[in-house]
């Protein structure tokens, strides 16, 4: 009987049998502690002409996902982990949608990107094959939300909510300073942004008395802005209204400015280069000029807490970083309610989201037809070397200068 | 119709970027008259020379001007050193060999400097920046008066550098006849390595006289190299007047394409001159048959 037994159970086999016990029984914590990642794409432009806006919304993904890692991960999925895939688009359509396919293949759970709105565009379709959520963190074209993508989800306001909101507090402005404004000029970027900006503004203008005089387009880069200023001061409008990419809106103020164009005010929409760095390192040419754009809710304490950590990494706290963050935490709350990384019950969760963007001063999120109904820009000055809000009202930090005092 | 005095002041303002672009087709045309090779990593170094103007200006408060001497014998040394220890070292004596060497330069100058200096948009406030002469209707602004007359000043010097000095001639002798100048004594691959050098201290000037009015970007060069590649078509490859000619009708085009046909359309008057040139004069104005 006891050979039997012994035969039943050699030494090697309790071994084996008793360690597989042990490890199903007595160390479940373990086991349980090492679900497998949820692997997320984030692609953005961190190479090519707007590789500063793509590296932005890159750190504010990183440390979004490493904030979520932080306190304990997916609790729903056992505490998983978020895995950030980086790709690079290069500022390039066929370079974004590469990324996409690629990062199928390693089976990324959902997309997060792409800054400028041709990638996201054609990213997002690409992702749409595979039933992948795609979150759209910039990007301004509203075409990124009218094509009937189910997968597709936008939780900034896109340029038809800008361009609104923006003529409504215009309208304001303009009326509270006895309607001075009468005529405007438009320059934009000829991409998709900037030309759906300048088309929607031109015809919105004459809701709040402004005559669009034309609409100037220009390349990108541009090397001199010298001619578009001649041809404003040969037009002779109130307003100038901007919608371009960073460095050409940099550079286009500062040429207004050289040229010694004299409006009652410049005001842009989506202005690429309207941050805390144009403000302070050329405080007179940025001086009352006024942008409509993201920004963060200044009475958040997480928005400030997080401002004070990315500028202690010397970098600024632009749009792009907190826009990104809050991305992230949007799919982390959708993974969390969804308790899995299944696709179809991702963008279900997704779809009925009503995450509570803490740093924006948005209202409370709901997705129709992918985008946020919650969102909504705040409009900005710049005075005295420093960025005020001039409204919405409930965010104010200062009144409006318009008209500005000729130069 | 545009008020004519507009007009005027649109073309005042072409001559002034005219001569930024002088400067960043001569380097061009030097190197391609004698090296016999389109540089491509050209807007490649005029970033990295712009980065130094900032640097200087940020780190030592050194203004763009003043830095103008050193910057420019810096990028000369850089040009030289570039050419002996890489160009020249790795395309075993075969011009084709250079040209991919020069574009692989290209990719790897720009990513070392994203790497190193990210892609934020750097500019230089100096305190004449917002300055300017009036001049009827047109507003030239100061530092592009300053840096339209310091380019003229600069090519004046290269053009007696090249006319009356040994190098300059021994130059000249390459350009025109490589075998023939080495058969008379002529360190041909020292001349290859000196005018590359000047090709990149003429981008070194030019970073000079640009950063007071524009950026620096890991891809702002690019921005001057396709119309640098115009003015040398049009003035000749190789012709250093034709550059410094072409380099103002260049300016002139693109200003009066951009007021009366808009900026985007403008831009087709450079192209339509770049075409016009390879079909009806490929040698350009004053090139000369190979």
């Amino acid at each position: 009987m006891n050979k039997q037994i012994d035969k039943l159970v050699s030494r090697r086999g309790f071994v084996a049998g008793t360690t597989a016990l042990a490890g199903s029984l007595g160390f479940p914590a373990i086991l349980g502690a090492q679900p497998a990642p949820v692997k997320v794409g984030m692609i953005h432009p961190v190479t090519g002409f707007v590789a500063y806006n793509g590296q932005q919304s890159r750190l504010g993904g990183t440390m979004a996902v490493e904030d979520v890692n932080k306190a304990g991960g997916i609790k729903s999925m056992g505490g998983a982990k978020i895995e950030a895939l980086l790709g690079d688009s290069q500022s390039k359509v066929e370079v974004g949608v590469a990324e996409v396919e690629k990062m199928n293949e390693q089976g990324v759970a959902a997309y997060i990107g792409c800054f400028q709105s041709p990638v996201g565009i054609a990213a997002s379709q690409a992702a749409a094959k595979y039933n992948t959520p795609f979150l759209i963190d910039v990007g301004a074209s509203d075409l990124i939300v009218n094509r009937g993508l189910k997968n597709v989800f936008r939780l900034k306001p896109g340029f038809g909510v800008c361009v609104d909101d923006g003529i409504a507090a215009l309208g304001a402005i303009n009326k509270a300073a006895g309607g001075v404004a009468k005529t405007a000029v438009i320059v934009h970027e000829s991409g998709e942004f900037g030309t759906g900006t300048a088309k929607l503004l031109q015809g919105k203008l004459p809701s709040i008395g402004i005559e669009a005089k034309e609409l100037i387009a220009h390349d990108n880069p541009t090397r001199n802005f010298d001619n578009i200023a001649l041809r404003i001061r040969s037009m002779a409008p109130d307003i100038v209204m901007m919608s371009n990419y960073g460095n050409e809106y940099m550079l286009l103020a500062r040429t207004l400015y050289q040229q010694k164009v004299n409006v009652a005010g410049f005001y842009s929409v989506l202005g690429g280069g309207f941050n805390y760095k144009f403000v302070k390192e050329m405080p007179d040419v940025s001086q009352y000029m006024m942008d409509v754009n993201h920004w963060f809710n200044p009475r958040s304490a997480k928005a400030q807490e997080l401002k004070k950590r990315v500028e202690a990494t010397g970098a600024l706290f632009t749009f792009e970083v907190y826009l990104t963050y809050s991305n992230v935490m949007l799919l982390a709350d959708a993974l969390e309610r969804a308790g899995s990384a299944d696709k179809a019950k991702l963008t279900d969760a997704l779809a009925n989201s009503s995450f509570k963007a803490e740093l924006m001063p948005y209202g409370p999120t709901k997705f129709v037809n992918g985008q946020n109904q919650g969102a909504k820009p705040a409009v900005m000055q710049s005075l005295k070397g420093d960025i005020e809000v001039i409204a919405p009202e409930e965010f104010a930090s200062a009144k409006a200068v318009f008209p500005k005092p000729k130069l | 119709m545009l008020d004519p005095q507009i007009i005027v002041a649109g073309v005042l303002n072409g001559l002034l970027a005219g001569g930024i672009y002088v400067l960043v087709a001569v380097g061009l045309t030097l190197i391609y008259g004698v090296l016999h090779i389109i540089n491509f990593a050209h807007g490649s170094l005029l970033m990295l020379a712009m980065y130094a103007v900032f640097w200087l200006w940020r780190l030592v408060g050194v203004d763009p001007y003043i830095a103008l001497p050193l910057v420019t014998a810096g990028a000369f040394v850089f040009g030289f050193v570039l050419y002996r220890l890489v160009i020249g070292r790795f395309s075993h004596g075969r011009d084709e060999n250079i040209l991919l060497i020069t574009l692989g330069l290209s990719i790897v100058v720009d990513n070392i400097a994203l790497l190193f200096f990210g892609g934020d948009t750097q500019t230089i406030d100096v305190p004449y920046a917002g300055r300017f002469v009036e001049l009827g209707a047109a507003f030239l602004p100061l530092p592009k008066i300053i840096s339209f007359a310091a380019s003229l000043v600069l090519c004046v010097i290269l053009g007696l550098y090249m006319a009356k000095s040994d190098t300059g001639k021994a130059i000249r002798a390459v350009a025109k006849e490589r075998q023939g100048a080495r058969l008379v004594g002529i360190d041909v691959d020292n001349i290859f390595a000196i005018s590359y050098g000047i090709g990149i201290a003429c981008l070194g000037a030019a970073a000079c006289l640009l950063m007071p009015t524009f950026y620096v970007t890991p891809t702002s060069g690019h921005a001057f190299v396709l119309v640098a590649f115009t003015i040398v078509v049009l003035g000749g490859m190789g012709s250093f007047i034709g550059a410094a000619i072409g380099g103002f009708i260049i300016g002139i085009t693109e200003a009066l394409g951009g007021l009366f046909l808009g900026e985007q359309l403008g831009q087709i008057g450079i192209s339509l001159i770049f075409i016009l040139i390879l079909l009806f004069k490929p040698t350009g104005l004053f090139g000369s048959k190979a």
